[in-house]
């Protein structure tokens, strides 16, 4: 249902796209494609600021904030020889795929940004294709993880879409490739939070890679608090371990309620899960034998210069721990930097050429390679809960 | 067998909270005809507010229910009195618009103020597990279900016993009548809503102590469940709307005990359909034929 709508919309995307060239046509366009840029750097963010997913998106919206603040302290991005600061403009799409779309819009026409942060979900993120296409301004997601989101219907890449996070089918198969191996686990049970292309995505790569047995999948609904019922139906199931991906909100309850019901084995997740908030809600006593595949821990990051420097400024700025989104929009805001220093301009066609070719790019999350289907590469790690603390963490190859 | 009755004790929590809420929303609907869909919204504000307490002036559990009731009972008397009362003579269909409209006012304005991220509310009661012949209950399962019944019996005295009560259902049979014959009716109406959002507040303590999470939206999904519950039951009958909300609880469980997890809301809304069809006044209603 949720690949038809996509396609629906891109659909409609298309014939806007027709019907903008037809436009173009007419009025016998004299300036160049895309938004040159002037005396600053315009970085649009198109985030969830409100609504069902805010969470997440004022997480990404922090680490975008101190990004750009670290770079206009030390004058800005060097623009061949010039150094250009940073305006942002941020404005909220209320997790809604229609605000998303004339949110972006209106970044693109009216704002003239030179790139876009964001948004925070697949749905909302492609929502605002159409619209950047046409105006060749590129974006970079920090979170929205659906492998066909940066591809066209054709199966090509879309030329201004990048992501700094993994997609599904990576993480999925890490997961079931760790479940497996690493924890010996035949039997597992799937619980997958069913409102996101996220939580869908991540369930059907496990499926797929997963070479033992899946005894049930069930899911759930973002929101939903009261998981005693599926979880009492997996208690004569013979599990040996459970893969729920979700996010943190939902995963720390179904972890806290699964220890309640006596059901003690390992609690398998993913990088939404990545957030000290996770043992709040569960309780550190329940939150052990948790394990999840993550881009970005805090104890590899310990030994990792630049996320070590991160995550102290983050903290300084705002008293908590760093989360995994603020980590990846932080990433995001760099990646942009990195791609505009390289070209040498800031015009939204020479950023979206630079963010295509970055190599090696020394990130918070990691060392962070574009591919051609523009996704994300780096390394991923299994980080492991014991009494709500990080204990362990694995890399996988 | 015992998951059996592990599911039941499932159902029958997860009811408890729904039939709280319900009553709320039958007893605004008995009076003024108004389905209040900020009601869940109200429950929101009571986690929040047991949450507030609890951290900060170190309440117990009761001292921060009770006064989550009192805060929540004036809340749902501020917001008639602000949005409802001039509305009283407007189309019913206004007042309904305006009620969603608190109902987004309250989601965004907790979110502008206090972040929409979910966060851990404080234990104020430590847990326990009973293992009774291998079904597993807690002890914040008891206190929510033996909570809810005593509310439960304490709105029926109120209703059933008291001079207020009379005066409310006066009012729910005929408003133009009961003023005639000396009731006060912004007095009325303003002690249901006072009595339906107290409910609410103690069912976002309880639901915040339960299951350790709140967040401002957290009112949305109960809420409708709740209406759902209330209309199964019969809306506008108080035993009707505890029994639908237990029935709407159980019926949850059930469904995804056997496997159906992701079409648990569908099979709710579509016993919703089936008893609009087939029983359109619900399981307690009265059906009112309307005299010309």
């Amino acid at each position: 249902m949720r690949k038809s709508a996509i396609k629906k919309l891109m659909g409609f995307g298309t014939a806007m796209m027709v019907a903008g060239i037809l436009a173009g046509c007419s009025t016998a366009k004299t300036e160049s494609k895309g938004n040159a840029a002037g005396n600053t750097i315009k970085i649009g963010v198109n985030m969830e600021l409100s609504g069902a997913a805010a969470g997440y998106g004022n997480s990404q919206k922090q680490g975008i904030q101190l990004a750009v603040k670290e770079i206009n302290k030390k004058g800005g991005i060097n623009v061949n020889g010039k150094k250009k600061k940073i305006t942002l403009i941020i404005r909220d799409n209320k997790t809604s795929t229609s605000t998303s779309a004339s949110v972006a819009a209106q970044l693109v026409n009216k704002d003239k940004v030179n790139a876009i942060v964001g948004p925070a979900t697949t749905n909302a993120g492609t929502a605002q294709i159409p619209n950047i296409t046409k105006a060749a301004v590129p974006s970079v997601s920090p979170s929205a993880t659906d492998p066909n989101y940066t591809l066209q219907k054709s199966g090509k890449v879309q030329p201004y879409v990048f992501r700094a996070c993994y997609q599904n089918n990576f993480q999925g198969s890490t997961a079931a490739k760790f479940a497996y191996t690493n924890l010996k686990a035949k039997r597992v049970a799937i619980l997958a939070d069913n409102s996101s292309d996220y939580g869908t995505g991540l369930a059907k790569a496990f499926k797929k890679s997963y070479k033992g047995k899946i005894t049930a999948s069930q899911y759930f609904q973002e929101g939903d608090k009261d998981f005693n019922a599926i979880l009492t139906s997996f208690k004569n199931k013979k599990i040996d371990a459970i893969y729920a991906p979700g996010y943190y909100s939902e995963i720390g309850l179904i972890i806290k309620q699964a220890r309640q019901a006596g059901i003690n084995v390992p609690i398998i997740g993913s990088d939404g899960m990545a957030d000290p908030k996770l043992a709040q809600i569960a309780g550190s006593k329940s939150a052990t034998n948790v394990y999840y595949t993550t881009p970005f821990s805090t104890r590899v990051a310990n030994q990792n210069g630049t996320a070590k420097k991160f995550m102290t400024a983050f903290k300084n700025e705002y008293n908590e721990e760093a989360p995994t989104f603020s980590a990846l929009a932080y990433d995001s805001v760099n990646m942009i930097k990195e791609a505009i220093e390289n070209e040498k301009s800031a015009d939204s066609v020479k950023i979206a050429e630079g963010l295509a070719k970055i190599k090696n790019f020394d990130g918070v999350t990691g060392k962070i390679t574009i591919d051609s289907k523009h996704n994300a590469h780096k390394p991923i790690v299994v980080e492991t809960l014991t009494d709500g603390k990080v204990s362990a963490a694995t890399e996988i190859k | 067998m015992q998951i059996f009755f592990q599911q039941v004790i499932n159902g029958l929590s997860l009811g408890s909270i729904y039939a709280l809420l319900a009553l709320g929303y039958t007893m605004v609907y008995g009076i003024i005809k108004l389905i209040n869909f900020a009601h869940g919204d109200i429950y929101m504000l009571g986690a929040f507010w047991g949450y507030y307490v609890i951290n900060v002036w170190h309440f117990n559990f009761v001292l921060a229910l009770l006064s989550a009731m009192v805060v929540c009972g004036l809340s749902g008397v501020i917001i008639e009195y602000l949005a409802y009362r001039p509305l009283r003579h407007s189309p019913r269909i206004t007042a309904l618009i305006t009620a969603i409209g608190v109902s987004f006012f309250l989601e965004n304005g907790m979110s502008y103020l206090f972040g929409s991220n979910a966060r851990d509310f404080p234990q104020a009661v430590k847990q326990v597990n009973y293992n009774i012949g291998g079904v597993r209950i807690s002890n914040i399962q008891l206190e929510i279900l033996l909570t809810s019944c005593i509310l439960m019996l304490i709105l029926q005295l109120i209703i059933k016993r008291t001079k207020m009560g009379r005066a409310m259902r006066a009012v729910s049979v005929d408003n133009a009548a009961a003023e005639l014959v000396g009731v006060d009716l912004n007095r009325t109406i303003s002690f249901t809503f006072a009595l339906g959002s107290a409910m609410a507040g103690a069912a976002g303590v309880m639901i915040g102590l339960y299951y350790n999470s709140i967040d401002p939206l957290m009112g949305l999904t109960p809420g409708i469940k709740a209406f759902v519950a209330a209309v199964v039951g019969g809306i506008g009958s108080v035993p009707g709307a505890s029994l639908g909300g237990f029935l709407i609880g159980l019926l949850e469980t059930l469904v995804q005990s056997i496997g159906l997890s992701a079409y648990k809301d569908a099979v709710v809304y579509v016993v919703l359909i089936v008893i609009l069809l087939i029983r359109p006044m619900g399981i307690f209603g009265k059906n009112v034929k309307e005299k010309v």
